[in-house]
């Protein structure tokens, strides 16, 4: 039944499709579930693994590193996400408008999303050198004293806040407005007609419009922020004292630098369960105020 | 039509100098960085700092090249980038195609695969992969930074969406001329997918040529097969001091791919514009 067709079939399947599937099994779903089983191991991978069961989450409860790390992501979130949207946005509908250059405010606008994390947090912290910087200097014009920023244990999530806006703002921006270009201009023109002032156009007309493209970039940014590593890494290691470490780079230190890989695999596992409970929420939610036209 | 006139002059007016303001604020750091990156020791610690570097100096880009191989890194990461980037394509493309255009059992489910794997972030799956590579002796190898990013579940997603997109008619016409599905993929179908292609190939270069966790992690034994962004994050601990050299070093890295964004702008933001409405 299955003959010389089904066989020729398979065929075609297995050189379309194999080489994608085995790598996804080999480097992604086969470590997924490897994670899980790490996790319930005491692992430095040198000598064997020795199972534990739940021993490793238990000791997640009352770990203050960990805590302070899962703090940290979630205060570099509410820092970052409503500053680089709000920021994006008003960038969006500026170049929204008729103006004249706006492929190049654009690219420029744009640039910082092409260089690498490692290449902005350098710079950004040599912006925010606390006694050769620029941007503690130019406070001082203003007679402020600058804070430490990346050497202080209250600044160091702002300074790589900001570094962090300060890179997406572009890609944020891009997104809202190719929305904001997608909708039809007779509708504008229409709330126009019937007397509608340029907030309410904005209110009524535009933002629900465009919330489609908001609801992308919130997830996209979340998922993203969750993971934040790179501009920690380099801007302050997770210091002063530990104060600004961040989930990933306690995965990184446990693994690497502790011999605790079993452990780290436990944090990966929480940070995976926060990630898609958030989006859960995020897909759930997405009825009440996201609106398809 | 006066007034008209007298109430929008001043608004555009301001629109501008809003404008020009956020390009300063967004360019601004990268001239900062050039000038830095030309001043002597001394200079660097100036305060008030100095416009421009007094006295100039191109010392610091040989102090550069001779404290790391800065040449090695960038061929490592443009190999790497590129090579990464087109077996990316063409996986997602044929899995793509196979999802969208063959009938098999099981399809749903092992594309169901593929969208559950979007979720996992790879920072998440980094313990296990590491154990994976050791255990295939690939740490710090070519192979061991390139295989894990070969698949993309967006990219399959992404693609899977163009080829949806496009009418049966054409596929049903070439088979009734006796094509095969391999003529059918390459010849007739993938060309009209060239946006989705496009936008693809933006994310997945950008992402290898700026990631830096994963490369960190694999090549940590030596700078044989170190990339430019973990070159460069080491450049910090030798220089501690030297603002100068770190931005030089920065400079450098950076240059190839602002050199290529400068020339294909338009075609890198339409790509990304493009995946917000079609993602």
């Amino acid at each position: 039944m299955v003959g010389a067709k089904g066989w020729r079939k398979a065929g075609i399947i297995s050189v379309f499709l194999a080489p994608s599937l085995v790598c996804l099994l080999a480097f992604s779903l086969g470590p997924m579930i490897a994670t899980a089983w790490v996790s319930a191991h005491e692992w430095n991978l040198i000598r064997a693994p020795h199972f534990v069961g739940f021993g490793n989450y238990r000791e997640l409860l009352h770990d203050e590193k960990f805590q302070r790390a899962l703090t940290n992501t979630v205060y570099y979130l509410a820092g970052y996400l409503p500053l680089v949207m709000i920021g994006g946005l008003a960038l969006a509908l500026l170049l929204n408008k008729r103006v004249r250059f706006v492929g190049l405010f654009r690219a420029l606008y744009f640039l910082p999303v092409v260089t690498s994390w490692v290449v902005v947090s350098l710079l950004w912290k040599w912006l925010l050198h606390p006694k050769d910087g620029v941007v503690n200097w130019a406070l001082s014009m203003f007679g402020i004293h600058g804070p430490g920023w990346w050497t202080s244990r209250t600044w160091a999530i702002p300074s790589v806040i900001l570094a962090s806006v300060w890179k997406d703002l572009g890609f944020v921006m891009v997104i809202l407005l190719a929305g904001l270009q997608a909708i039809p201009e007779t509708l504008q023109e229409a709330a126009l007609l019937d007397g509608a002032t340029s907030l309410q156009r904005l209110r009524l007309v535009t933002l629900p419009l465009l919330t489609p493209s908001l609801f992308f970039v919130i997830i996209i940014s979340l998922i993203n922020g969750f993971q934040v590593f790179d501009q920690v890494w380099v801007m302050t290691g997770g210091g002063p004292a530990g104060s600004s470490t961040v989930v990933v780079e306690q995965i990184v230190k446990n693994t690497f630098s502790y011999g605790r890989a079993g452990y780290a695999s436990a944090q990966s596992i929480v940070l995976f369960a926060v990630i898609l409970i958030i989006t859960a929420i995020q897909l759930r939610m997405q009825k009440r105020w996201v609106f398809y036209a | 039509m006066r007034d008209r006139i007298g109430s929008r002059r001043p608004r555009a007016f301001g629109l501008y100098v809003v404008l020009v303001f956020g390009a300063l604020v967004m360019i601004g750091p990268f001239l900062w960085m050039v000038v830095a990156s030309l001043k002597t020791d001394r200079n660097i610690q100036q305060i008030p700092p100095t416009l421009l570097p007094d006295p100039a100096t191109g010392r610091n880009y040989g102090r550069v090249v001779d404290a790391f191989p800065f040449w090695r890194f960038t061929v490592n990461s443009l190999g790497l980038s590129l090579t990464s980037t087109l077996l990316q394509l063409i996986l997602a493309s044929t899995a793509a195609y196979c999802f969208a255009r063959i009938q098999f059992k099981g399809r749903e489910i092992v594309f169901g695969l593929y969208l559950a794997t979007m979720m996992i972030p790879q920072q998440v799956v980094i313990v296990p992969l590491f154990i994976e590579m050791r255990n295939l002796h690939l740490v710090d190898t070519y192979a061991g930074l390139l295989l894990p990013t070969l698949v993309s579940s967006f990219g399959t997603f992404l693609m899977r969406q163009a080829f949806l997109g496009l009418p049966k008619d054409l596929d049903e016409a070439a088979f009734v001329d006796g094509a095969g599905h391999i003529r059918v993929f390459f010849q007739i179908l993938l060309p009209l997918t060239a946006p989705a292609l496009a936008t693809f190939a933006v994310f997945a270069f950008m992402a290898s040529w700026n990631a830096f966790l994963w490369p960190l992690v694999i090549t940590a034994g030596s700078q044989t097969h170190m990339t430019l962004p973990v070159g460069l994050s080491r450049l910090q601990g030798r220089f501690t001091t030297n603002w100068n050299v770190v931005m030089a070093g920065a400079l450098i890295t950076i240059a190839p791919i602002v050199t290529f964004y400068a020339f294909t702008q338009r075609w890198v933001i339409r790509s990304v514009a493009f995946s917000g409405t079609k993602g």
